[in-house]
């Protein structure tokens, strides 16, 4: 299995994804400048979090439109899996890959915390390593995190089985207290139409090793290695 | 041209930083504040002289990158230089 990490001005969470996507996969991922318009062949593509382009505009806006997004949008239409994590979520977004956006938190702060979230479905190439409604941890650290479509989205959203995570307790309650941020109806985390591409504010990278901490996030490079080897 | 770029946010969409603002200047003992909103404002160059032409640019613009249509509306005015 061969892995793409993309790196903006600005990214932060690189070398983490890189590192998990090692452990999981037992080799490097491939770095890629998000100026080159030529991305290796890959059979997975992940958007790291930070703070591309300074955030200017929006989260995620200017990254959108670099060079090599135009070739990870043909790759994500042709079914290449893509990964977007916290500011990957947002240049997903604003890529027009996965609906709705990423608003500033409900409390107007940057917020950096551990959260418990539920994982919504365990059939798709990111989630076959988590048991069904299982509820892991994953750290948070954004400002512009508050998960907004309007209610025909959303809606449709959970209809179709996009809904990839949500802001849980630790027994996997979804409520008001939970939600670090005020994005509608918890969600954490989505799927685009076909469940190839998911953004997620979480970052489960950050969560992948016992030297960090724990390692519920490791299980997502695990499932993504086994389906795509 | 000159072009004069107002980006808000759409009806119904909260707007945590506007609520803050109108919290501050109620503070400053404003009390006649209502709702606050918050946008942005782009002002713009363009070497288009038909203004017909200069605002399906502007559109286009507002369309692929200076406006979230999903949450933001926008509104532009056009003067020639």
């Amino acid at each position: 299995m061969k892995a793409s990490v993309v790196v903006f001005p600005g990214s932060n969470c690189d070398r983490d994804a890189a590192v998990a996507l090692e452990a999981a996969m037992g080799r490097p991922p491939a770095m890629v400048w998000h100026g080159d318009a030529e991305l290796p062949k890959s059979d997975l593509i992940v958007l790291p979090g930070g703070f591309s382009y300074g955030d200017y505009l929006r989260s995620g806006a200017m990254a959108a439109h670099s060079p090599v997004m135009r070739e990870v949008i043909k790759r994500a239409q042709a079914g290449t899996p893509v990964l977007g994590i916290c500011n990957g979520f947002q240049v997903l977004t604003e890529a027009g890959l996965l609906p709705g956006v990423l608003m500033r938190n409900a409390t107007l702060k940057f917020i950096c915390k551990d959260v418990h979230l539920r994982v919504e479905r365990t059939d798709t190439a990111f989630t076959r390593h988590y048991a069904k409604r299982e509820v892991v941890r994953f750290p948070i650290a954004h400002k512009d995190g508050s998960y907004f479509a309007d209610e025909a989205t959303l809606d449709r959203l959970e209809g179709e089985g996009q809904v990839a995570f949500r802001y849980c307790e630790t027994d996997g309650r979804i409520t008001a207290a939970a939600n670090p941020n005020g994005s509608r109806r918890n969600i954490a985390g989505v799927y685009n139409e076909t469940r190839t591409v998911l953004g997620l504010m979480p970052h489960p990278e950050r969560l992948a090793d016992a030297a960090l901490g724990g390692t519920d996030g490791i299980k997502m490079f695990l499932s993504l290695v086994e389906t795509l080897n | 041209m000159k072009a004069r770029i107002t980006i808000t946010l759409k009806p119904g969409v909260l707007d945590p930083q506007g609520k803050a603002i109108a919290g501050a200047l109620h503070a400053l003992g404003f009390g006649q504040v209502g709702d606050v909103r918050q946008g942005k404002f782009i002002e713009l160059d363009v070497t288009e002289s038909d203004p017909k032409k200069a605002e399906a640019e502007i559109k286009r613009m507002c369309e692929q990158l200076l406006a979230n249509t999903i949450i933001e509306n926008y509104a532009y005015e056009l003067e020639a230089a």
